[in-house]
């Protein structure tokens, strides 16, 4: 039996979108300074408001809650991080186990202890006319769910951004070192308050393409790690939009290849694949000496001469 | 990096003559009453508005966690063990200041070592099949937070990161192993034979669950006490965490060495913990052997505010929680994750707690 690489890349894009969305979410929140373990639980707030939304008003109205209840997990972590200056880590996990918690059991209340399989309307792939045609690469790149075009407008931008604005500057100098920041008339509070909304809302975008624009339904938990996931995408991304890119493509791959390799009947673990992109984002860790591309002040809260 | 606790104690008056919240003790009560206000609402709010029969799932709550010899013994003490053994595993290493989030992996990589030893033991008397697999499961969970040890030591890789990204590689792991070299010998379930009764971890009290384990953790968690409070490595270990630059200037500590140390008894406690829950409770290896254990150690920990001795009562609360919120699904279908949200307010009102008592603290 053979396999269609152009079906396969397609795959491999599809099961990328949600990840590269978060990603880049994540990747704005940690260039500020911080590393946001609640980005597990913005992704599962927002695939649950998809579900919401997308029965009470369509698919945009979807899209639209999934946003919000993102945001909304990211708020409680950025008072927690900010306004308690309590440690992100501890934070961080604390809003993933309140989403999830909060999700699993709004759902079975409202929607029934069963959980019957509730399935709302998704968007199907667009075909961008011309693109689409391109050998190999055509179908993979140009026949997606729109939020995936989305997506590349974000991934297109977001480099620049950060690199080429005030904002970006802003953004950039207070993950590096926020007294500087401070020092020159940012508000590294507010900076990185915005950047975990920021963050919120992106990881309840890619919640809501979970919902929305793959699954169909929702389940207890069906983020699945995605949210973790993100966060080693853009460490194996070096913290630069386009690393992100190429990362998020390297996990959405390895998570398709188990699928190629059980059609192809090889009896390869296929939980080495789904091993493999960890192992090398510790690699890659490891081997850039120091953390030179990390932002300097990553993990660090803020003093008092910085806020 | 984090912050760190200030060594000065909390009376003080910041140079901009700001007192921090601590000079006002009744601050912290407020928090502690209002975090417990909030958790009781939440839980009656979300009782009512999914129209559950309120006081059946409490009184499901409080049976299933302590109504019953079977219900302390064969749930709420036997869910407490594994808690008490990675809640003492991110204590340690949270005093030391090291932010090991992969107690889940390394209770993973300890469960998966003592069954593969304990398979290969079995024909031995307990007396000495026994302490082999335990050992096995302690070094390997040791083994496994060495590597984030070793990343952060030798390249500077944030534990955060690391431990996290270790968890999956750990999953995977006991994934692979449960469909490959370990499974069942009729390849039809993803899970190992099970154990034979002489690597079994004997019941505490005949007809119950409850299983030498408990009583492992507990001497582990005096052990641990004993150790951070009366040995001067325990000194290093709470100086380390109190600051690196102090520990390295005024008390002529090596905060490397003291870190890789934490790392692997941090691992073997974890470790340990996998062991225990393998030849006590589960007997086989399969995927779902930890419900996130690991996760939620970090809330036992928090709430215990890192102390050994205090950590036997969080995790004994926790396993009460976890024990009577599957009893309240099971008896009026409350969805047993509401005590995943109980748990998560727990830590909140523990980091508001912490606000109040000295600005920027979080042990």
């Amino acid at each position: 039996m053979s396999i269609d690489a152009g079906e396969f890349l397609q795959a491999s894009v599809r099961t990328a979108t949600p990840l590269a969305l978060a990603a880049y979410g994540e990747l704005v929140v940690e260039r500020s300074g911080v590393i946001n373990l609640g980005l597990e639980g913005a992704m599962i707030a927002g695939a649950f408001g998809a579900l919401v939304g997308a029965g009470a008003g369509g698919v945009g109205a979807g899209f639209a809650v999934a946003v919000l209840a993102g945001c909304a997990a990211a708020a409680v972590m950025a008072l927690v991080v900010l306004w308690l200056r309590a440690d992100a880590v501890i934070a961080g996990t604390a809003v993933t186990l309140l989403a999830l918690g909060l999700t699993g059991t709004l759902y079975r209340a409202v929607y029934g202890a069963q959980g019957a399989a509730l399935s709302v309307p998704t968007i199907s792939p667009v075909a961008i006319p011309w693109l689409s045609h391109l050998p190999l690469l055509g179908r993979a790149l140009f026949e997606q769910p729109v939020m995936t075009y989305v997506l590349y407008v974000i991934a297109g931008s977001l480099g620049w951004w950060l690199m080429r604005t005030h904002a970006g500057l802003a953004l950039r100098a207070t993950g590096e070192r926020p007294v500087a920041a401070f020092a020159a008339g940012i508000s590294p509070v507010r900076v990185r308050a915005l950047a975990l909304l920021f963050g919120g809302a992106m990881g309840g975008l890619a919640g809501g393409v979970l919902v929305l624009a793959q699954v169909g339904t929702f389940a207890e938990g069906m983020s699945a790690g995605r949210g973790f996931i993100a966060i080693a995408i853009v460490v194996l991304g070096r913290w630069s939009a386009l690393g992100v890119a190429g990362a998020a493509l390297l996990f959405g791959a390895a998570s398709q290849l188990q699928y190629v390799f059980q059609s192809l009947g090889w009896p390869v673990p296929y939980q080495l694949f789904l091993a493999l992109p960890y192992v090398l984002t510790l690699l890659v860790l490891a081997g850039t000496q120091r953390r030179a591309a990390a932002p300097a002040a990553l993990g660090t809260a803020l003093t008092e001469d910085a806020r | 990096m984090t912050t760190r606790p200030d060594a000065t104690g909390s009376d003080i008056v910041r140079p901009d003559g700001v007192r921090p919240a601590a000079a006002r003790p009744d601050a912290r009560w407020v928090i502690t009453a209002a975090t417990g206000v909030v958790i009781i609402l939440a839980v009656l709010g979300i009782l009512m508005a999914g129209g559950y029969d309120t006081p059946r799932a409490l009184a499901a709550l409080w049976n299933g966690a302590f109504g019953s010899p079977y219900a302390l013994f064969s749930a709420t003490l036997v869910r407490a063990t594994p808690l008490l053994f990675v809640g003492l595993a991110v204590g340690i290493a949270f005093r030391a200041g090291v932010l090991n989030i992969g107690a889940e992996g390394q209770l993973l990589a300890g469960a998966a070592a003592a069954v593969a030893v304990g398979l290969a033991v079995g024909a031995f008397p307990s007396l000495v099949a026994l302490p082999l697999v335990l050992g096995a499961g302690a070094l390997a969970g040791s083994a496994w937070a060495g590597i984030a040890g070793w990343l952060k030591l030798r390249f500077g890789v944030l534990e955060v990161i690391s431990t996290l990204m270790l968890n999956f590689v750990a999953a995977y792991l006991v994934s692979w192993l449960v469909r490959g070299p370990l499974q069942e010998p009729t390849r039809v379930y993803p899970q190992t034979v099970e154990l034979a009764p002489s690597v079994h971890l004997p019941a505490l009290i005949t007809g119950h669950r409850l299983h030498l384990g408990l009583l492992l953790a507990i001497g582990l968690a005096v052990a641990t006490w004993w150790f951070l409070t009366h040995t001067a490595a325990g000194f290093r270990v709470r100086a380390v965490g109190a600051g690196i630059g102090a520990a390295r200037s005024a008390g002529g500590i090596n905060p490397s060495r003291t870190t890789a140390l934490v790392f692997l008894a941090s691992g073997a406690l974890a470790g340990l913990g996998g062991a225990s829950e393998a030849t006590g409770v589960t007997f086989a290896l399969y995927e779902g052997i930890s419900p996130g254990y690991g996760y939620s150690a970090i809330a036992v920990a928090l709430l215990a505010r890192l102390h050994p001795l205090a950590i036997m009562l969080s995790a004994l609360l926790f396993g009460a929680l976890e024990a009577g919120a599957a009893a309240m699904q099971r008896d009026a279908n409350v969805p047993s994750v509401l005590a995943s949200v109980v748990e998560a307010l727990i830590v909140l009102g523990v980091l508001a707690f912490d606000h109040t008592r000295a600005r920027g603290r979080y042990t």
